[in-house]
């Protein structure tokens, strides 16, 4: 039964690996079955660091794998006609596979850095707290919805020109954009798949994201974050569209907006 | 260590059996082997409540919102059969409650940690056998606080079992926010009490009740990993039970440590204020990070003992094994950030934490090396318990490394709370502390009922919960590179994830097939009980102490000889002896040093 046994535990790094080629690879049963498209600039960098973990754990797990399978194959009680080694160690092995590791472990931490720097150090704000360049938009996590404050004009958040939406969320393509975010009630998390963008709302806290579009297109921002019975249903919708398109939802969502209160007050 | 004492304690066979007596040796025993046997006989129980409560997962996320099939129109008569998205919500609240209070750590240190301690040092019982009662009895209180949680409509806590305010300590926020969640917090906090009561006993009697010879750097593994263990408990328990109590605070008495100003929820205003959600998550996971390892570490000293015997072979650096238990116990303290990468903490703060993490991936991978390095040029024999324990081994890879993904933080900003970290700790958690406690119950079952358990039922059962658990964890891996994420009820009404329920389907019957296979594993060991092959104390050629007492151990007392110890626990194939194995009991041979520290 050694033998049985032996292969069972090498079917585990090949049918392993192959579940992760078949992802990987487009097409086949598990087309689309891998990260989605991402639609920013700084996504690839991420990405690019999944793959490389991904590579380099992928060696080691071939490779402990197969020496398991081997050593259960070759030293098998039943099959193996040699003494058993009797050791109780090796002071040089245990010191290569102990400075091995570290140094893979620390060249991946001080090689990921300026990503992880880039995506959430590199505030885009000023000394005094306000952001370099002012918020596109405020949204606001609630039970659960997603609204959506535009600064309008004026570039302020909370004055007249304000453009109020919810859960569908408009930007123009290319444009860096700086979003303020916050939440009203409970912890949400504002989770952008395409875009590689997730960052826990926590009510009472002023927080931003930024980012860079490069493609136009319908994608869903998701909250990533349990915040009660509705968590699953609490979806919006990120719009990336050309400048004009912005340009021209923007004026006619302002108008909406603003004839509503007329006629309201009109058909007194 | 007075043998004759121990013999006059033995059972009191033949004559009627009192009821004091009957409550004393069963009931409100003192013994640590009964102890331990009311700990894995009640963490059992519960492990099957908690497989259920994953099957109501999976189920949903298979065929969401269809009526559940036999049990649904009794559980959920009000809304035709279907899982109702608040039940949802307990759901996985609650697996993961049972999951981690009830079975894991419980079966760990208060199932093996109370069988074995005593045994495998040489003593006669733990240090304080009423303390250890107590701790025993004081899981009963928090039985029962999570049972009225329970029965609290919507039935059960739903703030998820990391319970993060604002949603849990708000009252009005969440169905599963009223007194559901209060009961919650009370029961996870009498388990710390129960914990406490343990890791304090067990500290004291492995460093003052060793039988003679039997130095520190002697001890089995499973030993050294219970001691580390018991020590992270006493100091990351505190901080919990305080953050519980301070939950609790918030929710009755309307202080504001966790709500913080200008709160509106349902749209009315919160009273109290002044608070940091954030601060929580720090307390919750200085306690729940060392949590971590409590639930690994036992179970990779059990899964050392165990390759090292089978392979009939010397564990592979034994120090180097020492030193990483205590290396991933130390840095263990620094890393509980890394649950909080994406949280709102400090950034600065994350990229210390991302380093710290990286490093606790060292001390592992030196213990998986030296694993290979046991079993390599063995004579290996392929019993059950050594199945699982390999089986440990080669899963505990696949969770460790996948580790690596989420430590490099700005992968984690995007597989962050998705499928991915799901597989990562099942991984951990069941492909490897389960399977390395079904091992640790096949191969210490003969010492604690005189009987084996059937081999061919158990490398069936290992068999298929092997093929099944893999079918249901490893694809949550490509489910989490596409940002599936975790928590949702309904996934598939985004576009994103939409394409993505045949593999869940998929997943599900796999789940199914790795809970209907533990009924095999039921059937075998209630039956080994009672009719299981008799065997004698050491069944398995095996050197540690627990082996020299009978089998079962002698009533209150164990040893019927007072064991002295001449070496370590893995002296196999010694040259010394003609024998494959050499006893830690037995005398060196004339003329022969006494030997074998294990350097």
């Amino acid at each position: 039964m050694g033998r049985f046994w032996s292969l069972l535990f090498l079917l585990v790094p090949v049918l392993g690996v192959a579940v992760f080629v078949f992802a990987v690879v487009p097409g086949g049963v598990f087309d689309n079955h891998w990260l989605p498209e991402d639609i920013s600039q700084h996504g690839k960098v991420i990405d690019d660091l999944f793959m490389f973990i991904l590579y380099l754990t992928g060696v080691i797990f071939i490779v402990t794998g197969a020496l398991l399978f081997w050593f259960c194959w070759k030293y098998d009680a039943e099959k193996n006609p040699e003494p058993v080694k009797f050791t109780h160690g090796s002071h040089t092995l245990e010191i290569v596979w102990s400075i091995l590791p570290a140094a893979t472990l620390l060249f991946i931490a001080v090689f990921q850095m300026d990503a992880w720097a880039e995506n959430k150090m590199a505030y885009p704000t000023k000394e005094d707290g306000q952001t370099k360049k002012p918020p596109l938009a405020l949204v606001t996590g609630r039970q659960f919805e997603w609204r959506i404050t535009y600064a309008g004009a004026d570039e302020v958040i909370g004055t007249e020109d304000d453009l109020h939406v919810v859960n569908d969320l408009h930007l123009p393509v290319n444009d860096k954009v700086v979003l303020r975010i916050q939440s009203m009630d409970v912890l949400h998390s504002f989770f952008l798949p395409n875009l590689r963008i997730k960052q826990d709302l926590v009510p009472g806290m002023q927080q931003h994201v930024w980012f860079q579009t490069k493609k136009t297109g319908t994608y869903d921002i998701v909250c990533a974050e349990l915040c009660g019975w509705g968590h699953y249903k609490m979806r919006g919708r990120l719009i990336v569209e050309s400048e004009d398109d912005f340009n021209e939802w923007y004026a006619s969502a302002l108008q909406e907006q603003n004839r509503t209160s007329l006629n309201a007050e009109s058909d007194d | 260590m007075n043998t004759s004492s121990a013999a006059s304690h033995g059972h009191g066979h033949g004559g009627g059996m009192s009821l004091n007596h009957f409550i004393s040796t069963y009931v409100f025993s003192k013994d640590h082997k009964m102890i331990g046997l009311q700990f894995l006989f009640t963490t059992l129980l519960w492990f099957i409540v908690g497989g259920l409560l994953a099957l109501g997962i999976r189920w949903q996320l298979a065929y969401p919102w269809s009526d559940m099939p036999i049990i649904g129109g009794r559980l959920f008569s009000a809304e035709g059969g279907q899982i109702s998205p608040e039940f949802y919500t307990t759901l996985f609240t609650m697996h993961a409650t049972v999951m981690i209070f009830f079975v894991i750590i419980p079966i760990l240190a208060g199932a093996f940690g109370n069988y074995l301690i005593p045994l495998m040092i040489g003593a006669d019982d733990m240090a304080f056998p009423t303390l250890n009662m107590l701790s025993y009895w004081f899981m009963w209180p928090a039985f029962i606080c999570i049972g009225i949680s329970f029965l609290t409509p919507p039935y059960g806590a739903g703030g998820g079992w990391t319970s993060y305010p604002p949603l849990s300590a708000v009252r009005t926020a969440a169905p599963g926010s009223a007194m559901a969640q209060t009961w919650w917090l009370m029961g996870v906090t009498l388990v710390g009490i129960s914990s406490m009561m343990g890791s304090v006993n067990y500290m004291t009697t492995i460093i003052q009740m060793r039988a003679p010879g039997l130095s520190m750097f002697r001890l089995p593994l499973t030993i050294w990993s219970m001691f580390i263990t018991a020590v992270l408990q006493a100091f990351a328990l505190p901080v919990l039970t305080a953050g519980g109590f301070m939950q609790i605070l918030d929710r009755m008495l309307g202080t504001g440590f966790f709500v913080p100003e200008g709160l509106i929820v349902n749209n009315a205003a919160m009273a109290s204020g002044g608070g940091q959600p954030l601060l929580w998550q720090h307390l919750f996971w200085f306690y729940s990070h060392p949590a971590v390892y409590i639930m690994i570490l036992p179970a990779m000293g059990m899964v050392s003992d165990i390759l090292s015997c089978f392979a009939r072979k010397p564990i592979f650096g034994y120090k180097p094994m020492v030193y990483s238990i205590s290396g991933i116990a130390g840095l263990g303290f620094i890393v509980w950030g890394h649950h909080m990468f994406v949280s709102g903490m400090n950034p600065m703060l994350g990229m210390t934490f991302m380093v710290s993490t990286m490093m606790i991936a060292l001390p592992s991978a030196v213990k998986v090396f030296n694993w290979l390095g046991t079993i390599w040029g063995g004579k290996i024999e392929f019993t059950t318990p050594m199945l699982f324990s390999l089986s440990f081994v080669s899963m505990f890879v696949i969770g460790g490394l996948s580790g690596i993904f989420m430590a490099a933080t700005p992968v984690d900003i995007f597989i962050h709370d998705t499928y991915y970290i799901v597989a990562h700790f099942h991984y951990v958690l069941f492909c490897g502390t389960a399977m390395a406690v079904m091992g640790a119950i096949y191969f210490w079952f003969p010492k604690m009922f005189g009987r084996a358990m059937n081999e061919t039922a158990g490398k069936w059962h290992f068999f298929l919960t092997f093929v099944f658990m893999n079918g249901t964890f490893y694809l949550m891996h490509i489910l989490g590179a596409v940002g599936f994420p975790r928590r949702l009820a309904d996934p598939y009404h985004y576009e994103t994830f939409k394409h993505l329920l045949p593999m869940n389907r998929f997943i599900t019957w796999c789940a199914i097939g790795m809970v209907a296979s533990q009924i095999i594993f039921a059937v075998n060991f209630f039956y080994s009980i009672f009719k299981g092959q008799k065997v004698g104390r050491n069944p398995w050629r095996c050197n540690s102490l627990e082996w020299f007492a009978p089998s079962p151990p002698v009533g209150h007392g164990n040893f019927d000889a007072q064991p002295i110890v001449y070496r370590g626990p893995y002296e196999y194939g010694s040259p010394e002896v003609d024998t494959d194995h050499y006893p830690q009991t037995q005398p060196p041979p004339e003329g022969v040093e006494a030997s074998g520290d294990g350097h």
